[in-house]
């Protein structure tokens, strides 16, 4: 866990008390709707099709115990008894009332939680690994670099009204988990052929209307100049990038347009201009933010407790412990996912009931520690081996063990047209239909991993493009349709998928997932070859067969 | 669905202006008498474009009272019920169309 300093609090505290008074402004009328427009989407107040809905960040996904907490009683108190996790790692609530709204920021920033740059064309909250600090064989916890540019990004002035949002994910394994590669700036950390570490910065990813692929921009710029090339990268795209247009108003389009040798070259000369400034990191400075990251004081426990051989005889434990939990870099340790993807359910969600009892859960268990995934699940990222038969048993008594982590029901899912205001079709049922038709456990676990992503628009906030199965929803003369991509994914051989064929209407969406799932279990060269790896060796030809060929 | 707020002002049928209330964000619907109401049935009914300018026009002076304004079509039952012209403004009016606990 990263502890705030005095000035975090400070900083926090004094935006609550400036948005209670915009907020009591607005209300009275001193401020128009236009005037407080962008005052509420830089507190993360956005309006939907409903109600308000608050965006609560959630930096690089790690939250503790007591903030979990408060986050569940923020759902009860001010909202409607939940919250969604969304795919940046935040959590929004749906239903808030704009007059309680400074009440709950007041009560969110008591625990060091805020909203600020959840919204609006500035820096939007750095992601990372969800297993970050705990996974083997990292290079270093990317959440110290998360932090760092997080902290220097926050409320500045020069990036507070860029052209457009901006994203940046950081990931330190060889396996991105982070999904660098559809992300404005998407940055590795590595070793150089010295072993020092440093990171390779990929630049102009992105999904939405004009998805791309980001692209390499320097494999390797040392850890003490990372804040200069980015902040260089950031000058460069605020002084090109495009203002009168929204829909080309991000730095991928700005990176396709000049061609990213040319891009790099100014990047270049920005950053040498520069020079080794105020904004070379010194040593010092990383490891004072190093060291207000707390780890837990690890027990030395054996590889395989006891307990652990015992439960193994339980073929629901060992479903659940096979597909939910992963190696941790500490011996005796697990991370264990915990599915907000139940059968039926609306994917990310999580009531407050589930909250606190996932508070308690990483107290008893956990360290205190709570990560969220950009895959919309949560994670306890330090649980002793011996402790998973008990822990499995209160998650599953909380309707967080469904062993589906990676396989077909693992949905992502943006929120679509039963809450948000830009969508043109709804996404959730469509999930929720699916969960249903992939119910059967030992099915999904033979069709093996298989990621949905489902967005209800083409802004493509479910990450349709890099789903093993993209699933975007479009309006058709008044009528909800779908279009249906294969063979994307996000990880770190990213690649956007293809489209299928014609778009489908609504209530065919799920036949038609099945008749492709279906066509892949006929096609893969055996078990182990995964969907996307069939797709990559046949292309879409048999699989638009399959699904066109009767309708 | 285009966005509303996209949208020019020509409508094609019986119409009324929607938008949500300023304090707590409920939908509501502007009244005939030049009010707002929750309730679709005292939405104020247009059925030509100038109608619909003039009631946006209204709606939109009321900037403490709502938010987002804008004109969506309705149908218009035997009798005189209103009822949602699209997809969209029958999920504002009735609420979400899922289930929110795993069923």
């Amino acid at each position: 866990m990263y502890a705030y300093d005095e000035l975090d609090r400070t900083l926090i505290n004094e935006r609550v008390s400036e948005f209670r008074d915009q907020v009591k402004r607005r209300l009275s009328g001193e401020l128009t709707e236009d005037e407080f427009k962008m005052l509420r989407l830089q507190n993360g107040v956005y309006l939907q099709l409903h109600a308000y809905m608050f965006r609560v960040a959630i930096p690089y996904g790690t939250l503790s115990s007591k903030q979990l907490r408060r986050l569940a009683h923020v759902a009860r108190r001010y909202d409607r008894g939940y919250g969604h996790f969304t795919t940046r790692q935040n959590i929004q609530f749906n239903w808030i009332k704009l007059s309680e709204l400074p009440d709950a920021l007041a009560e969110l920033a008591e625990v060091g939680i805020h909203a600020m740059q959840t919204s609006g064309n500035n820096m939007r909250n750095v992601t990372s690994d969800q297993w970050a600090g705990v996974a083997p064989g990292e290079v270093e916890d990317p959440r110290i670099w998360s932090e760092i540019l997080r902290q220097h990004t926050t409320l500045h002035p020069e990036f507070s009204f860029l052209p457009r949002k901006f994203k940046i994910a950081i990931t330190a394994s060889e396996h991105d988990r982070a999904a660098i590669k559809v992300h404005d700036i998407g940055l590795r950390l590595h070793k150089n052929a010295d072993g020092e570490t440093g990171f390779e910065v990929l630049v102009g990813g992105g999904l939405g209307r004009t998805p791309f692929i980001a692209k390499t921009i320097k494999p390797y710029v040392a850890g003490r100049d990372i804040l200069s090339y980015v902040e260089a990268i950031l000058r460069v795209y605020n002084q090109y990038g495009r203002r009168d247009n929204i829909y080309k108003a991000r730095i991928k389009i700005l990176v396709h347009e000049l061609g990213i040798e040319k891009f790099a070259r100014e990047v270049e000369e920005e950053w040498k201009q520069m020079g080794h400034g105020a904004l070379t990191l010194d040593h010092s400075v990383v490891e004072e933010v190093r060291s207000r990251f707390s780890y837990p004081p690890y027990e030395k426990l054996p590889h395989m407790p006891d307990e652990l051989k015992q439960a193994a005889h339980d073929p629901l434990f060992e479903r659940w412990r096979k597909n939910s939990v992963a190696p941790h870099k500490v011996q005796g340790y697990s991370i264990v996912t915990l599915s907000l993807k139940p059968v039926g359910g609306p994917p990310g969600d999580a009531t407050a009931d589930q909250m606190d009892a996932v508070a308690d859960l990483a107290d008893r268990y956990s360290f205190g520690e709570i990560r969220v995934g950009h895959e919309q699940n949560l994670a306890l990222p330090h649980v002793a081996k011996r402790d998973l038969p008990q822990l499995w048993k209160a998650l599953d008594r909380i309707g967080l063990a469904t062993p589906n982590v990676n396989l077909v029901t693992d949905i992502i899912a943006c929120p679509g047209l039963d809450y948000c205001s830009l969508a043109n079709a709804r996404s959730i049922p469509i999930a929720q239909e699916l969960t249903r038709r992939f119910a059967n456990h030992d099915t999904a676990e033979m069709i093996g991993r298989l990621h949905i992503n489902i967005s209800g628009c083409i802004n493509a906030c479910g990450h349709h493009h890099v789903g093993h199965i993209g699933i975007l929803g479009v309006e058709k003369n008044g009528e909800e349709f779908y279009q249906i991509t294969i063979g994307g994914r996000a990880d770190e051989n990213a690649q956007m998928g293809a489209l299928i064929g014609p778009a489908v209407p609504y209530a065919e969406v799920a036949d038609v997932i099945e008749d492709i799932v279906e066509a892949y279990l006929a096609l893969r060269d055996r078990p182990e070859e995964l969907f996307v790896d069939t797709v990559k060796r046949l292309g879409v030809e048999p699989f638009k067969e399959r699904v066109y060929a009767t309708r | 669905m285009t966005s509303p707020l996209q949208q020019k002002i020509k409508i094609t049928g019986p119409s009324m202006v929607t938008a949500n209330r300023t304090s707590d964000g409920v939908v509501i619907y502007r009244t005939a008498k030049q009010g707002w109401s929750a309730s679709l049935s005292d939405a104020a009914i247009v059925r030509t474009s100038d109608e619909a300018r003039a009631l946006l026009a209204e709606a939109n002076a009321d900037d403490v009272g709502a938010v987002g304004a804008y004109i969506a079509p309705v149908e218009l039952k035997d009798g005189g019920e209103i009822k949602p012209g699209n997809l969209r403004e029958r999920i504002r009016s009735k609420g979400l169309t899922i289930d929110l606990l795993p069923a």
